[in-house]
């Protein structure tokens, strides 16, 4: 599938940032994921691993805010700032792109709590940190659904990586802390074997299979003008 | 007014008690006649009430043995808006060894209201809770019948029984401001000190409920009186309960300074000869039957041994039982009562009781066993947000050394014949009641 | 005046980062808890203090402030123990920075 990409610096750079949020993102969440109380080694200290964290989920919004800007730049698609805040506002693959500002929201929500963590207090920090659970599968599947370039074997490779390395975290955190309810870990577990089922079944069928463009609601003018879709 | 009461005699919490049962308002009235209307604070003078309470020497009979004045002045002196304190009555007795405030409250409630109320007026308070524990059914009865007789008296303050979650932590101070404000009966951190931010955010009195029995008597016969018995560092009377190898185990008001004999007298004796006496409670102090013969019950003299007299707690232990299966199966208890919330209390308290365990089994090596246990308590101690591991450790403490003869048997050899039998230091059936809340139920 | 280390126990979860960042004050228990002494802190390790207070995600690190008379915590107020004088909240001035 072919796809009419504008060449304009901004569609690069809207593209190449949102893979490194996406890489970010992914080592952020899987750093907090892991139980630094278990996992921790004398190389790696404690405080070195969640000062990390905190720095990683920061330099995630500094490449999400270029991500954002430079896609309502791009004068390719009809992006708006507000479409990038406000959930299912654009007219450009409305659904997809909505996900974006979703885990946007959710991102700011997290990142604003911590910062002000004082003021929270810890129970309302730690209730809207779990949210953070919901953002990255949400910008995952923003990054499959929306991007025009899904076919790229790099883009593949690295959305393999950002999966395996959240995958790995989670499996080590649900098989080797000691403090977690058997129920907990049910859940957990069964979540994420969900989460990757619905990859495995939903990306060939999706952004990998034929016509994705249309499907996902790209404004028909910048539909490629072939007739017929070949797969 | 009673002749009896006003004299240096005893009893004087229980009077009346024995000749006419538990006295209902108008018994209670004629024992003790009309409470008084002590002169309230001016500026600069703490008010009649707590005069007489610091003069008389009063301390807290809940176990901490806190000076009460002190207590009144501080919350008396709290910021806040007038009227705005609530007085707190802690009846809920935790300590299985304990009877004395379900008695207090069933024999002569009306002393321990008259001292709720007294107090109120003279910090300024509009409220009083008066707690009991939501197992000791006649108790919650009686409190409840008491209160309602009393808008006869037309006290101008509201006040309320609830009815609390029986469990050994729940009667802790902090853990029951933190049930009356709605959460679980378990301590919390501190600071802020209840006497400045207590029940819903505001200062706090809370006292035992023998405390606030003595407080009623103190106003009616002042401090000289109260001082007329006890001895002069520790004065006064108390509620003790006895258990043990005595034909009259239960709740007996002595006089501070009493003989430990003579309180054995007054239940009639030994059934069998004694092997070491508890005092204090499980949170308490072991001593030796040798030594426990020369102690007085005042904390100056118990103090020399590391005691004090805590909440009245008086446990014999007879030569028949087993001293290092009942310290285990207490320590065991204790350990299983910690509230959940501190690490060093919930997994060092457990080490504690399975290095007993251990050692009773037949582990060897005595002396290991007893540095460890040393170790143990010195990592432990001080760091919970109650004094529940500071307490247990001081049990075991004193276990290990007055019956340091018994457990370096069992070391070597493991269980002994004694260790079956039945057990004699009192423990509740059920464990932590943690989550049930019976609603505050209003007397008017 | 002086600034002293306090855990508050009930929201301490032995995360350890305050041990790693302030080894000179803090040490960890065989559970994985924090042992702090109640002395006064140095004037040197004062900073380190506050970053290992910051560090706690569950905020039971604490530095607080005394003036250098004698403290009713160290000898037990009301409620905690065997105690004498109680102070009311003016007078000694304990501040918890948290």
């Amino acid at each position: 599938m072919t796809v009419l990409a504008s060449t304009t610096t901004y569609w690069y750079l809207t593209r190449s940032t949102g893979a490194v949020a996406l890489l970010l993102l992914s080592a952020t969440v899987a750093l907090g994921v892991v139980d630094l109380r278990r996992t921790a080694s004398a190389n790696w200290p404690r405080f070195v691993v969640d000062e990390l964290h905190r720095n990683l989920a920061l330099l995630t919004l500094v490449f999400l805010v270029l991500h954002i800007l430079t896609s309502v730049l791009d004068s390719f698609a009809p992006i708006s700032l507000t479409a990038s805040v406000i959930p299912f506002a654009s007219s450009y693959r409305p659904f997809w792109l909505g996900l974006g500002a979703v885990s946007f929201d959710l991102l700011l929500a997290v990142i604003i709590t911590s910062l002000a963590r004082k003021r929270v207090g810890y129970r309302g920090w730690r209730a809207v940190h779990w949210l953070s659970y919901g953002a990255w599968p949400v910008a995952l599947l923003h990054g499959f659904g929306t991007g025009s370039d899904v076919n790229s074997g790099w883009l593949q490779l690295l959305s393999a990586i950002c999966v395996l390395v959240v995958l790995a975290a989670v499996i080590v955190r649900i098989g080797a802390s000691r403090d977690i309810s058997p129920r907990a870990r049910g859940v957990a577990a069964g979540g994420t074997a969900a989460f990757t089922l619905f990859l495995l079944i939903w990306l060939p069928a999706g952004p990998l299979g034929s016509e994705w463009a249309r499907r996902s609601g790209t404004p028909s003018k910048l539909l490629p003008k072939t007739r017929h879709a070949h797969r | 007014m009673s002749a009896t009461v006003s004299q240096a005699t005893l009893p004087r919490l229980l009077a009346g008690v024995a000749e006419l049962g538990a006295l209902d308002l108008d018994a209670h009235l004629e024992v003790h006649g009309h409470a008084p209307e002590p002169a309230p604070a001016r500026r600069g003078h703490a008010g009649e009430l707590i005069d007489a309470v610091e003069r008389a020497g009063l301390r807290g009979r809940g176990g901490a043995g806190f000076p009460t004045a002190l207590k009144l002045h501080a919350v008396a002196g709290a910021r806040g808006r007038a009227r705005d304190r609530v007085v707190v009555v802690n009846a809920v007795e935790g300590e299985p060894a304990s009877r004395k405030d379900r008695t207090l409250v069933a024999s002569a409630p009306h002393l321990v209201l008259d001292g709720a109320v007294l107090s109120a007026k003279a910090v300024a308070a509009d409220e009083i809770l008066l707690c009991v524990s939501e197992s000791a059914v006649s108790t919650v009865d009686a409190a409840l019948r008491a209160g309602a007789e009393r808008p006869a008296l037309r006290e101008r303050v509201q006040m309320r029984v609830v009815a609390v979650p029986h469990g050994y932590v729940g009667g802790q101070e902090s853990a029951l401001v933190h049930f009356l404000n709605g959460g679980p009966a378990r301590p919390t951190f501190t600071p802020p000190m209840i006497f400045e931010r207590g029940v819903r955010g505001r200062p706090t009195l809370l006292s035992n409920a023998e405390t606030f029995a003595h407080i009623a008597l103190i106003a009616r016969h002042g401090a000289e009186w109260f001082r007329a018995l006890g001895t002069p560092e520790h004065p006064g009377s108390a509620l003790v309960t006895l258990t043990g190898p005595v034909p009259a185990p239960g709740v007996y008001e002595i006089e501070h300074g009493a003989s430990l004999a003579s309180l054995i007298d007054a239940a009639g004796g030994l059934d069998e000869p004694v092997r070491a006496v508890l005092v204090g409670g499980y949170a308490g102090t072991w001593m030796d039957a040798a030594h426990s013969a020369a102690v007085t019950l005042d904390d100056v003299s118990l103090g020399a041994h590391g005691a004090s007299t805590g909440a009245g707690v008086v446990v014999l232990l007879g030569q028949r039982a087993c001293p290092v299966a009942e310290t285990v199966r207490v320590t065991e208890w204790l350990a299983a009562e910690n509230a959940g919330q501190c690490g060093p209390c919930e997994h060092g308290l457990a080490a504690v009781a399975r290095g007993l365990r251990a050692w009773a089994a037949g582990g060897g090596a005595s002396r290991e066993a007893a540095e460890e246990q040393r170790r143990l308590a010195a990592v432990i101690r001080g760091r919970g947000a109650c004094r529940h591991p500071d307490g247990t450790l001081r049990f075991v403490a004193s276990a290990i050394g007055v019956f340091a003869e018994e457990f370096a048997d069992h070391g070597a050899e493991g269980p002994c014949d004694a260790c079956d039998l039945q057990p004699a230091l009192p423990l509740p059936r059920t464990g932590t009641a943690r989550t049930r809340r019976a609603p505050a139920r209003a007397v008017r | 005046m002086s600034l002293h280390l306090r855990v508050d126990p009930i929201a301490c979860e032995a995360h350890g980062m305050c041990a790693e960042l302030l080894p000179e004050a803090v040490v960890l228990d065989e559970w994985g808890y924090p042992v702090v002494d109640g002395r006064p802190l140095p004037e040197a390790l004062v900073e380190h203090a506050e970053r290992a207070v910051r560090a706690c995600p569950t905020f039971a690190l604490l530095l607080q402030r005394r003036l250098n008379r004698e403290h009713p915590r160290d000898r037990g107020a009301p409620g905690t123990g065997r105690g004498s004088a109680p102070r009311s909240s003016s007078a000694g001035s304990r501040s918890a920075s948290r």
